[in-house]
């Protein structure tokens, strides 16, 4: 790190539209890269870290403009770069990858077309040059047979394999700076640690500097050599990894770094004894598709899943995208019907029951959904919300208003929340309303689909805390569903790993956690980003 | 009893979603459609008052008067009135004025009306066809059938059919309009649906009904709306055109359409009697449309589908 | 591939047979005798049997629709006795002024409506961008004839430089065909123009809107090279597609644009068969129009196949 910085951000105030929140997207930021350097740029959502991003690449969009500061790159202001320059330097001495695979190539081209973009804005090689090149950038990202790719349409490929493609794209000129904005939050666990380790591979290979944004910190501890942590468009803190991460300065990255969940599930008491609340036998939903003069498939999303839920325990799914996680969760609420199998609730198989028949069951179960913005019907209010479902089962309208009055107090909501709309809330507020919603049926199981991945880290854990408080206050069963191994390990008793519509393994979070039979479970486990940092360890004790 | 100790300060204070007119009105474009459509109905209202004579009225003696002649009224009593054909007169003798202002009127019932009656069946059909599965295929096929004659000519033969009265072009040019209504509101209904607010509603064991009279039809409102207001235009451009083909409303009701294919015929000598109402009629559609535009910029700022 | 070009192509067939059984049922459900209907008001008695027994009008309506569909296969669309000919040869004489002007209002518009809906998207609200909407909404709100009576009275009766009305086909003259099918073509484009633009900026502004349009900027690709290799080619599905859907407009446009400007085409007839009447000739134009409709919009239907490779074939 003796050498200059490839990248040097002094000073840098990027301005909002006059109609925000605040003023400032990014104000007086001090952040470098140096060569052969990976910096985290970490904070939650609406911290400026993408902007920050976006601005060094002169790629800001309409309506934020940099108002002080200078981003040198190599020594050169970018910000005062003519529009002609600013394309001279993209690819060729600084690039960026994004965080959504899918979306950030163009779907009606194929990926050859789109790397050998680069090369024909850039270089004078001819047609054989360039796709002798293309090849040979496909084989450093580790694509396996790179002929194929070359003519493959992106949504022919996987998201690992998407995100390669960009990857190349960015690297094909051997550029001294990379901007990572989130490259790998879109993936699955076990695909985001092969990103990163490729990523740190290539980085040290060309002896690139790295300007990495992220909003995880178990990602960070992975690949950091120094962290920069920003809110509100402000830096809080900036210093090594290893300082940063285990002494902390900053009350915020403090909060931040207590609030990640650890890998080491705590001590939970035993519940083997309580009655069962819901199980299900050999569960199957398949989807069939196609038909008509056309091949028909069916596609099994979830394949004889057998497990139970005790009263007081939280039972967790796991796995990744496409393990058939929700759709156990949706056929257990019957939002859709099981293919074949059994749902056990109260004593009866309600797997089959016709939806007249399943009213009465309705009410013991109840959901709560991954995207709060979503969850709650946008042109009703919070009061129209929490009563409709009790008074569908009778309840005089005051009682069910009483009964709001005192879970939005039990969610830690003024009353004041009733009569408002769910536009006014935040995400972490919807979540509540949410949960208060589910528990004013008084229910005997709460299915909660994912509930934190849309929420920042530390409204996550606020959320999670409430799940636990409310679980151990009403002894309720929670089936609780989610793809973060960390968030299983926080606040689950048991645990089923699922992969492709199949259970996997399951058993107790902390044995399984400590010691997993399946080589799968090994991998997901290991592939969780800096798993060797004892985060949380302090928040659970 | 609060789980975590403290309550959490709830922000804004309780008021329904931002004035979507108050939003509208900021831009000058809608502004002026509004203004026009206003005085579009104060017109169609007042017609009678604006120094207007009975629109059907045949004046042998002043037929095909160009613009600002004076012409004498012969009364039933036999009292003569002196006025100024503004707009002039046409081949019997009628006060092209006249005829304007009280057009206004039938012009605004058809578009109303026809946007008001393909926009019900619509609603109701693409309810059925995006809730109830199995009615699907065969509901959407039916409307295929309708959407693949082109609207204007499904018009024509329903009228040619249905003989010309205000009633039936009404009808004949609603038509046309609700298969695209009836889609419209099936793909939000089926997007709807699997927004996990309808799902709680589900698992809260409310019924089907309430489901849609709650959950999906309130969310179906904004982009209706709008719809509505384009069938609006569409129906008055419509209406026009069937009464200018000498198909649609007859003469002795005065529509824009009819009174322009009274002007046919000697059209190199008396273009206003063409003009005039073109350009009543071209101002209103204009009108609602601008309207439209701000309503669907305002109100769903994703709908660009406007076929 | 083929499959998918297969199940395209049959899926047009429930449509059309939709089409023919509104057609077919539009004169049966009016109130009173279909064959008095079809011979119209000036037909004798003899000649009203003589069709009764045609049509098979005592047998069921079920079987009505088999003799009536049978024949529309074989191209007999009965015989018109307002214009004492039979449909089918009615409509062959009428069709070549029509399918002249669709074509070169088509091209045209295409012409003209794309670039501006593209150069309206890419200067985003500038004043080309405003102007190129203001006329949009304008082109869709004044009605085609009083378009049309406007050029004529400004081309062909105040500056004289262009015919007020009439057709000549192209195999007398390319210079005569031309020059009268300037006004007529305009006129109809105006509508179909303001249509396609319209679609085509709301299309392309998406697609600039998208992930990849920042990916490619962010390899240095210049402004023209994004907005030609990235922006109208992942745009060109929704364009294409309301080029196909536009021209149920266009065919609106058609039967106004010829009794305005006396073309004898198929517009013209459908008018003339309404005044007169004619059942027969209505219920043709509306069956020969629906399928070149529905024919059209399966062209446009197959095309995605080369402009999206992610449609499943």
């Amino acid at each position: 790190m003796a050498d200059a910085p490839v990248l040097e951000i002094r000073n840098l105030g990027i301005s909002l539209p006059v109609d925000a929140e605040r003023k400032l997207a990014v104000e007086a930021l001090n952040v470098a890269v140096g060569q052969r350097e990976i910096v985290c740029l970490v904070g939650e959502s609406g911290s400026g870290k993408s902007v920050t991003a976006l601005a060094a690449m002169g790629l800001l969009p309409r309506g934020l403009k940099p108002v002080s500061g200078e981003i040198l790159l190599q020594g050169e202001d970018v910000l005062k770069a003519t529009p002609q320059r600013l394309r001279q330097l993209r690819c060729t001495r600084m690039s960026m990858i994004f965080q959504e695979p899918m979306t950030a190539l163009n779907p009606v081209l194929t990926c050859g077309e789109q790397i050998d973009e680069v090369l024909r804005a850039h270089t004078q090689l001819d047609a054989a040059e360039r796709r002798a090149r293309v090849l040979a950038i496909l084989r450093q990202v580790r694509i396996d047979d790179p002929e194929r790719v070359i003519g493959a349409y992106p949504h022919q490929l996987s998201g690992g394999q998407r995100q390669r493609i960009v990857i190349a794209m960015a690297l094909a000129l051997e550029p001294v700076l990379v901007i990572a904005d989130e490259p790998t939050t879109a993936l699955d666990v076990t695909t985001q640690a092969q990103i990163l380790t490729l990523i740190k591979d290539l980085q040290r290979q060309f002896g690139t500097g790295v300007l990495f944004i992220t909003h995880d910190f178990g990602v960070v501890a992975e690949i950091a050599h120094r962290v920069a942590v920003m809110r509100h468009g402000q830096l809080v803190e900036y210093g090594p990894t290893e300082e940063v991460l285990k002494r902390p300065r900053a009350d915020y990255t403090k909060m931040l770094i207590k609030a990640v969940p650890g890998m080491t599930p705590p001590a939970r008491g035993e519940a083997s004894s309580r009655p069962i609340v819901v199980s299900t036998t050999g569960l199957t939903k398949a989807y069939s598709e196609g038909g008509w003069l056309r091949k028909t498939r069916t596609i099994s999303a979830a394949r004889d899943v057998t497990l139970s839920v005790r009263r007081g325990e939280t039972l967790g799914i796991v796995g990744e995208s496409g393990a058939g996680k929700s759709t156990v969760a949706r056929c257990i609420a019957r939002l859709v019907d099981p293919s074949s199998g059994s749902v056990t609730l109260g004593g009866e198989d309600i797997a089959r029951l016709s939806h007249v028949r399943l009213v009465p069951f309705r009410r013991k179960v109840q959901v709560i959904f991954q995207d709060p913005y979503r969850s709650l019907n946008p042109r009703r209010t919070v009061r129209q919300s929490l009563v409709e479902g009790p008074m569908n089962y009778g309840l005089p309208r005051d009682e069910a208003l009483a009964r709001a009055k005192g879970l939005l107090k039990l969610v830690g909501l003024d009353e004041a929340a009733l009569d408002r709309y769910p536009h006014q809330f935040s995400g972490g507020q919807r979540q509540r309303i949410c949960i208060a919603r589910a528990l004013a049926m008084e229910p005997e199981l709460l299915i909660a689909d994912e509930p934190v991945s849309a929420l920042d880290v530390s409204v996550q854990a606020q959320v999670l805390d409430l799940i636990e408080d409310v679980r151990k206050r009403l002894d309720l069963a929670v089936l609780f569903i989610t793809h973060d191994l960390r968030v299983a390990a926080r606040v689950c008793d048991r645990v089923v790993v699922m992969r492709r519509g199949e259970v996997v393994e399951q058993g107790p979070t902390a044995e399984l956690f400590r010691a997993p039979k399946q080589d799968y479970t090994r991998q997901l486990l290991a592939a969780a980003p800096g798993r060797e940092w004892r985060f949380g360890e302090t928040a659970a004790s | 009893m609060s789980a975590l100790g403290e309550t959490l300060p709830v922000a804004g204070a309780a008021r329904r979603p931002a004035g979507t007119f108050a939003r509208m009105a900021k831009s000058p474009g809608v502004m002026f459609g509004g203004a026009v459509l206003a005085l579009m109905l104060l017109i169609a209202l007042l017609a009678p008052v604006l120094g207007t004579i009975a629109p059907s009225a045949i004046n042998p003696a002043a037929r095909n008067k160009t613009p600002g002649a004076e012409i004498t009224m012969r009364a039933s009593d036999g009292t003569q009135t002196a006025r100024s054909a503004w707009m002039g007169t046409d081949s019997l003798g009628r006060d092209v004025y006249s005829r304007v202002i009280y057009g206004a009127r039938v012009s605004l019932i058809v578009g109303v009306a026809a946007a008001a009656v393909s926009v019900a069946i619509g609603l109701f059909f693409g309810l059925v066809a995006g809730y109830v599965r199995w009615l699907d295929g065969a509901v959407m096929r039916v409307m295929d059938g309708v959407m693949a004659i082109p609207g204007i000519l499904l018009a024509i033969a329903l009228v040619s059919l249905w003989g010309a009265g205000l009633a039936t072009v009404i009808v004949a040019v609603a038509v046309p309009e609700i298969p695209r209504v009836v889609r419209l509101v099936r793909s939000l209904v089926l997007s709807i649906r699997e927004e996990p607010y309808v799902e709680a509603a589900v698992a809260l064991g409310t019924p089907v009904p309430l489901i849609l009279l709650r959950h999906v039809m309130p969310n179906t409102v904004a982009p209706l709306i709008v719809q509505a207001t384009f069938i609006c235009a569409n129906s008055i451009l419509v209406e026009a055109i069937l009464s200018f083909l000498g198909i649609g409303i007859p003469p002795d009701i005065p529509t824009w359409g009819n009174i322009m294919a009274e002007g046919r015929a000697l059209f190199r000598l008396f273009p206003h009697i063409i003009f005039f109402p073109g350009v009543f009629l071209s101002l209103t559609v204009l009108a609602i449309n601008i309207v439209g535009d701000g309503l669907r910029d305002t109100l769903d700022p994703r709908m660009v589908k406007r076929i | 591939m083929l499959a998918f070009l297969a199940r395209r192509a049959l899926a047009t067939i429930p449509v059309l047979a939709m089409v023919a059984v509104f057609v077919f049922l539009m004169l049966r459900l009016t109130p009173g005798d279909p064959a008095a209907i079809i011979a119209g008001d000036n037909a004798n008695t003899q000649q009203v049997d003589a069709i009764r027994a045609q049509l098979g009008l005592e047998k069921p309506l079920l079987a009505q629709f088999g003799i009536w569909i049978g024949k529309i296969l074989q191209g007999d669309f009965g015989e018109s006795f307002f214009f004492k000919k039979t449909v089918a040869d009615l409509i062959a004489q009428r069709i070549e002024p029509t399918l002249a002007l669709a074509i070169v209002t088509i091209l045209l518009a295409v012409a003209v409506a794309v670039p501006l809906g593209v150069l309206a998207a890419w200067k985003q609200n500038s004043w080309i961008d405003r102007t190129v909407m203001a006329l949009s909404v304008a082109g869709f709100s004044v009605p085609v004839f009083v378009i049309g009576y406007v050029l004529i009275y400004v081309f062909a009766i105040q500056l004289g430089w262009l015919p007020v009305q009439g057709y000549r086909s192209i195999s007398l003259g390319f210079g005569q065909f031309i020059e009268r099918m300037i006004l007529p073509s305009i006129t109809l484009s105006v509508i179909y123009i303001a249509l396609i633009a319209r679609i085509t900026r709301a299309a392309v502004l998406e697609v600039l809107g998208e992930d990849y349009i920042r990916t490619a900027r962010a390899k240095g690709l210049s402004d023209r090279q994004v907005l030609v290799h990235h922006g109208l080619r992942a745009a060109a599905v929704p364009i294409v597609t309301v080029i196909g859907l536009g021209v149920a407009v266009l065919i609106g446009g058609v039967v106004v644009t010829e009794s305005v400007y006396g073309i004898p085409g198929i517009g013209r007839l459908v008018v003339d068969a309404v005044l007169a009447r004619d059942y027969p000739t209505i219920q043709a134009v509306v069956m020969v129009f629906s399928v070149v409709y529905v024919a059209l919009n399966l062209l446009v239907d197959l095309s995605y196949v080369f402009l999206d490779p992610r449609i499943r074939y």
